[in-house]
């Protein structure tokens, strides 16, 4: 099968610095791929290239198959956007969005009204029809960004950070929502900087920092080959002893401010003298994706 | 400026402009009230009040009444004006501020697209800004006859002239002030230059020299004649000026336009 993207040593300059490094990767029918990396990684420059509405400094990429730029338009037609910043049209109301943005892919007006009012169902927006942009909130403006991507009923999804400073409750309507679009078949392909996102909603991940793209694989996949499968946070309390019987044990430690991270396979030991001692106060976890990725970029601030 | 460096990749503009056009047309008729008392409202003021003010003291100009030397000055310079707030304030909204250039170049459109319609949505506004202008000279019966009506296909060249260098203005403009340097040094001077209000002939002869290269000289010299019922002359040296302004300032604005968002 061919993949719905494949990108070749994809390079982006910004005057001397380098936005994206080499990137190279395949993205096969139906699946759901996340990019995770933290801010600056160059996950938006990189959907930018897939879209042509950032010309690429080296490499080659073909969506659908077609070759990109040359058959941008061509691509672009069969796929869907969702922005990292809003841009909805505050010149119309929620529906005129719909109908508006489809006539920019030659959808013509009965067929895009047609439409419409499914797209409103599934954004939960359909008592919202008439309202102006500017008065939705957060959560129901990336609700309304999603319907309109999905206006042309597209073969690729690209959504950048959709839930990026949405509360929790917003945030799992996008999931579930999201969900949905995958379960129809719809190859989705996400950035974001949320584990719990990534882990729920994404069959394979590509985790990229500094432009380049550091590993791959399913989030268990990942879990499994970077880090140890047992946590125990130490919060409080005089962690010298511990650490001393940690390290005799093998387990790997890691210090952020006043926590101590034990990365290890066999924690009853461990969670037994943590037990004795009421003054350290702890916290024992399954290791995650949160912990894959703080392995592989580092705890080092970014902006 | 480093020009040298934008993407001088011929235009190539298609169907997608009429999407572009109609988006705009759409929000234009939602504002229709005060869009038609201003293209209605401004320039009868303008004929009334200089119209019949400055007319009671000149009895013609260039061999007609004055207030259908007005009115046919006003077309031209309306066009001009028009055209010229769409392609800065209006389209420097929806490039910049609003971003919808951003959600528009995630479809198949294209920046050609977008801009050429950009450019026909001017020249339809300079259109019906003129159109409102000649029923007013027409009822106050300063208008030749029927072949007065060639001025809208003129006043659309009009906007798509200085709708082009509008564009250019606006694909460089980092805010909206940027926008007063361009209308106190370029559009300003040739509505008072240009013989919108008074025939050029009375300006010094190295004047009248160098207005010749700005397009609303040539703009006027069409839109007159054609008004008033008069022969026009040299018709294809202004046509050819405003096309070749119009086709310029597009090329113009959209290689500065690419450099500016396709990034
Ligand atoms: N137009 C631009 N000009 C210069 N640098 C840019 C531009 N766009 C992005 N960058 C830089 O490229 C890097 C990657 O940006 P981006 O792809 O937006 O990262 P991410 O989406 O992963 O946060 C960042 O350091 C950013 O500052
Ligand atoms: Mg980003």
């Amino acid at each position: 099968m061919t993949p719905i993207v494949s990108a070749a040593g994809l390079v982006k300059h910004y005057g001397g610095f380098t936005a994206v490094d080499g990137v190279s990767f395949d993205i096969a029918p139906g699946r759901c791929v996340g990019v995770l990396g933290p801010n600056g990684a160059g996950k938006t420059t990189t959907l930018r290239m897939i879209l042509g509405m950032t010309p690429m400094t080296a490499g080659s990429l073909s969506v659908f198959g077609l070759p990109m730029p040359a058959a941008g338009r061509a691509i672009r037609r069969r796929i869907g956007v969702v922005p990292q910043a809003d841009n909805l049209d505050p010149d119309f109301r929620v529906d005129e969005n719909l109908e508006v943005h489809a006539s920019y892919f030659g959808i013509d007006a009965a067929t895009a009204r047609a439409r419409v009012p499914e797209l409103l169902a599934f954004a939960s927006l359909t008592e919202r029809r008439h309202a102006r942009t500017d008065t939705l909130s957060g959560g129901m403006k990336r609700r309304l960004t999603i319907a309109r991507a999905l206006i042309n009923a597209p073969d690729l999804v690209m959504l950048d950070e959709p839930t990026t400073g949405l509360d929790p409750q917003a945030r799992h309507v996008i999931w579930s929502r999201l969900s949905a679009l995958r379960a129809r078949g719809t190859t989705l392909l996400l950035t974001t900087h949320y584990m719990e996102e990534a882990e729920r909603l994404c069959d394979e991940l590509m985790i990229m920092d500094h432009g380049r793209i550091l590993d791959r694989g399913s989030p268990r996949e990942l879990i499994q080959r970077h880090v140890e499968p047992e946590v125990i946070e130490v919060r409080a309390g005089d962690t010298r002893r511990f650490a001393a019987l940690a390290e005799r044990h093998g387990c790997r430690l890691e210090a952020q401010g006043d926590s101590l991270y034990c990365y290890g396979h066999e924690s009853a030991p461990l969670l037994d003298f943590l037990q004795q001692d009421p003054a350290l106060v702890y916290l024992h976890r399954p290791a995650g994706l949160e912990d894959v990725f703080l392995r592989i970029t580092g705890r080092d601030l970014r902006d | 400026m480093r020009l040298m460096e934008a993407d001088w990749t011929l235009p190539q503009p298609g169907w997608g402009a009429l999407a572009v056009w109609r988006r705009n047309l759409r929000v234009w008729r939602k504002l229709i009230g005060p869009a038609v008392v201003l293209n209605f409202g401004e320039p009868t003021l303008y004929l009334l009040g200089l119209g019949f003010g400055l007319g009671a003291f000149i009895d013609t100009m260039s061999g007609m009444p004055y207030l259908a030397f007005l009115a046919s000055g006003i077309i031209a310079s309306s066009a001009m004006t028009t055209a010229s707030f769409e392609g800065t304030y209006s389209v420097f909204t929806r490039m910049d501020v609003q971003r919808t250039y951003d959600a528009m170049l995630a479809t198949p459109l294209t920046l050609d697209d977008i801009l050429a319609g950009e450019m026909l949505w001017c020249a339809t506004k300079a259109g019906f800004s003129a159109a409102a202008i000649l029923a007013v000279a027409a009822l106050l019966g300063v208008t030749g006859g029927w072949e007065a009506l060639w001025a809208l296909p003129v006043a659309f060249l009009i906007g798509l002239c200085f709708g082009g260098l509008a564009l250019v203005v606006s694909a460089v403009s980092s805010n909206y002030d940027f926008f007063n340097y361009y209308f106190v040094l370029a559009v300003t001077p040739m509505l008072i230059l240009c013989g919108v209000f008074y025939p050029i002939e009375g300006l010094p002869p190295a004047m009248q020299a160098a207005i010749q290269v700005l397009p609303l000289t040539h703009a006027v010299a069409l839109a007159r004649p054609l008004v008033a019922g008069l022969p026009v002359t040299d018709v294809a040296l202004h046509v050819a000026v405003l096309v070749l302004y119009a086709g310029a300032g597009f090329y113009l604005a959209l290689a500065l336009a690419r450099r500016r968002l396709l990034v």
